[in-house]
């Protein structure tokens, strides 16, 4: 099989990036949702100078891992969905566009 | 029959009314009375006896369900109905959807991170298959179960060892950092105590609670035990500490990262000092491994505490170091069918082994990204507290863990203020005394006043922290700390210029 193309890795490359940044969004608790966008993010950030083949298909191997991970990971927590938190949703707690979803109201605390 | 009872009724009453003495007969009569009406009307009602069929109607959950529509009928209707439906939501979350609808969560930011942190979801991902289809005991060594348990646990151990510089075979599994120090420090003294020559333990009085109690039961056991004082900024004084060490110690234990303030003690010189006089060297590290760079060789660290869940990993494991050359002979505490060394017999949880490995293992991967990023939230914080008038951080501030910020709010209540922020999960000292009111005794030790204990507050900060939740908390914070201010009298009087410490108060 012959190695793929420049072109062809690094459209490779963009498209796990895309797919990690949305598998990312899918999780129902905002502090991994928030997580994974920034260490996505942030890990592409750190090996963008990479040139070698052998280290960037290492890393997209990772990725994909990553993403099995984040495909299982985010259906299990859909499952036990709970309350979200009070900033979610913006800063002032109100919900602002379609960003957010519905969420129910339930009493905190033992008062 | 009820114009029978009645009219008795009013004839006991009359008699009540002629004389007082006459009341409680009267009442006797009304009471004998009425218990026999009541049973002729029971009689009559309905013929039942002991046993009687249930009636069609009467088992008819419907009733019920009707009954408590009713406290639903004023709740505004839900989303309308082009609303798409949402996949993220759960079936059950469809259901209960309909009752309430809100544009706000309702839960806490969770800034405890000392108490316990989230479950890494990567950590979960690696411990499900154990509790899915690889439930072989990992002692079996007769079949494949087993095996392939044995495997996973004995990769997960190379992973903590990993983390902390040591070899896999000197890491021992066990509940919690708590079983590890009263296993360390109770394991050594009964040993080295038997001979009757080595007899005395050194600790510090900012210890956590289980190291200081272990100590305590040492104390009746007949050892002697020097709690040593710290300084103001919580360290310890390493003059001290020599002087303290006598021909007799037996064990040094330290803490790497202060639960509660944060402070980093000088790990690697209590390890030189210990080393050089040949004393062993115990240090509780659950908030610090994963945290700072640990290496016990470098830090000649004979006996480590390490919890799990204070670094994403799974509740109820932790592990202990116990170094092998030179060797540290334990007496263990429990005993039974030898697993990990003799040290602490009973079958390993492979899925919260393999978890707590995996854990140790991102936890060394992202130790710098970690690290870089818990700093900058943890600045952006303390830059946002200290703003404030009369607030002051506790511990060293050139020698604390970031991800652990303890301030004093003065002039408030620190059990008001957390009342007051219910949006904000945060803790005034350790989770396992924060059901009573008492300050804290770590702040004591410090030197701080009782009024500085009490209003102190510790935020903690971990990898799935966000700037959001930062900039939320400070704001929250803020208001309500100036809010509190306002109603206290004693804010008046600082306002005004007067010393609170000149004050008379009058005696009670």
């Amino acid at each position: 099989m012959p190695a793929p193309s420049q072109g062809n890795m690094a459209q490779q490359v963009r498209s796990l990036y895309r797919q990690l940044l949305r598998q990312g969004k899918q999780f129902t608790a905002y502090n991994y949702r928030e997580y994974a966008k920034r260490r996505t993010i942030d890990a592409f950030h750190e090996n963008k100078g990479v040139q070698d083949e052998r280290k960037v298909q290492e890393l997209v191997q990772k990725g994909l891992q990553e993403l099995q991970m984040m495909k299982r990971q985010t259906v299990i927590g859909q499952f036990y969905q709970i309350d979200r938190l009070v900033i979610e949703g913006g800063q002032s707690g109100k919900e602002t566009g379609k960003h957010g979803e519905i969420a129910r109201q339930k009493e905190q605390g033992y008062d | 029959m009820v114009s029978i009872t009645s009219s008795a009724l009013r004839a006991s009453s009359r008699l009540g009314c002629s004389s007082p003495l006459a009341t409680s007969a009267a009442s006797v009569a009304t009471r004998s009375l009425s218990r026999t009406a009541a049973a002729v009307v029971a009689r009559n009602a309905s013929r039942r006896g002991y046993v009687t069929g249930t009636k069609h109607d009467s088992a008819r959950v419907e009733t019920a369900i009707k009954l408590d529509k009713k406290d639903f009928v004023d709740i505004p209707p839900p989303t309308p109905l082009d609303a798409p439906t949402n996949a993220k939501v759960s079936p059950m979350a469809q259901v209960l959807k309909q009752a309430a609808v809100m544009d706000e969560g309702q839960r806490p930011i969770y800034l405890d991170m000392q108490a316990t942190t989230p479950v890494d979801p990567r950590v979960l991902d690696a411990m499900i298959p154990f509790y899915v289809g690889v439930y072989g005991n990992p002692h079996s060594r007769t079949h494949a179960y087993g095996w392939e348990s044995e495997k996973a646990v004995e990769d997960a151990r190379k992973h903590v060892a990993d983390l902390i510089g040591a070899d896999p075979k000197e890491i021992i599994f066990t509940s919690g950092a708590t079983e590890s120090n009263n296993m360390s420090i109770k394991g050594v003294a009964r040993f080295f105590g038997r001979s009757g020559k080595k007899k005395h333990i050194i600790t510090t009085q900012t210890e956590h609670k289980c190291v200081l109690d272990s100590c305590r039961h040492l104390q009746d056991d007949g050892f002697e035990v020097t709690y040593l004082p710290v300084q103001n900024d919580g360290l310890v004084n390493m003059k001290d500490l020599e002087a303290a060490i006598r021909p007799e110690t037996a064990l040094v234990s330290v803490m790497a990262v202060n639960n509660e303030i944060g402070v980093i003690q000088p790990i690697e010189e209590i390890g030189k000092l210990c080393r050089s006089k040949k004393v062993f060297f115990h240090t509780d590290a659950a908030q610090a491994v994963g945290k700072i760079p640990l290496d016990v060789n470098a830090m000649n660290i004979d006996l480590m505490s390490i919890s799990s869940h204070k670094i994403y990993g799974p509740k109820g494991m932790g592990a202990c170091y116990v170094r092998r050359r030179p060797r540290v002979r334990l007496d263990p505490i429990i005993t039974g069918g030898g697993q990990e060394r003799g040290l602490r017999s009973g079958t390993l949880a492979p899925p919260l082994v393999v978890g707590f490995g995996e854990a140790c293992r991102i936890a060394k991967e992202e130790m710098s990204y970690d690290t870089k990023r818990i700093k900058y939230l943890s600045d952006r914080l303390l830059k946002g507290l200290l703003s404030l008038e009369h607030t002051t951080q506790n511990g060293a501030p050139n020698s604390f863990y970031p991800g652990c910020v303890n301030v004093s709010f003065a002039y408030v209540e620190g059990e008001s203020l957390l009342m007051a922020l219910k949006d904000i999960a945060l803790s005034s000292g350790s989770a396992c005394t924060s059901a009573s009111l008492e300050p804290s005794y770590v702040l004591r030790a410090l030197g701080n006043s009782d009024e500085s204990a009490h209003s102190s507050i510790r935020f903690g900060i971990g990898r799935f922290t966000t700037e959001m939740e930062i900039d939320y908390v400070l704001k929250a914070v803020q208001e309500r700390v100036t809010f509190l201010r306002e109603l206290s009298p004693l804010w008046e009087l600082v306002q005004e210029g007067i010393d609170l410490d000149t004050i008379q108060w009058s005696q009670h």
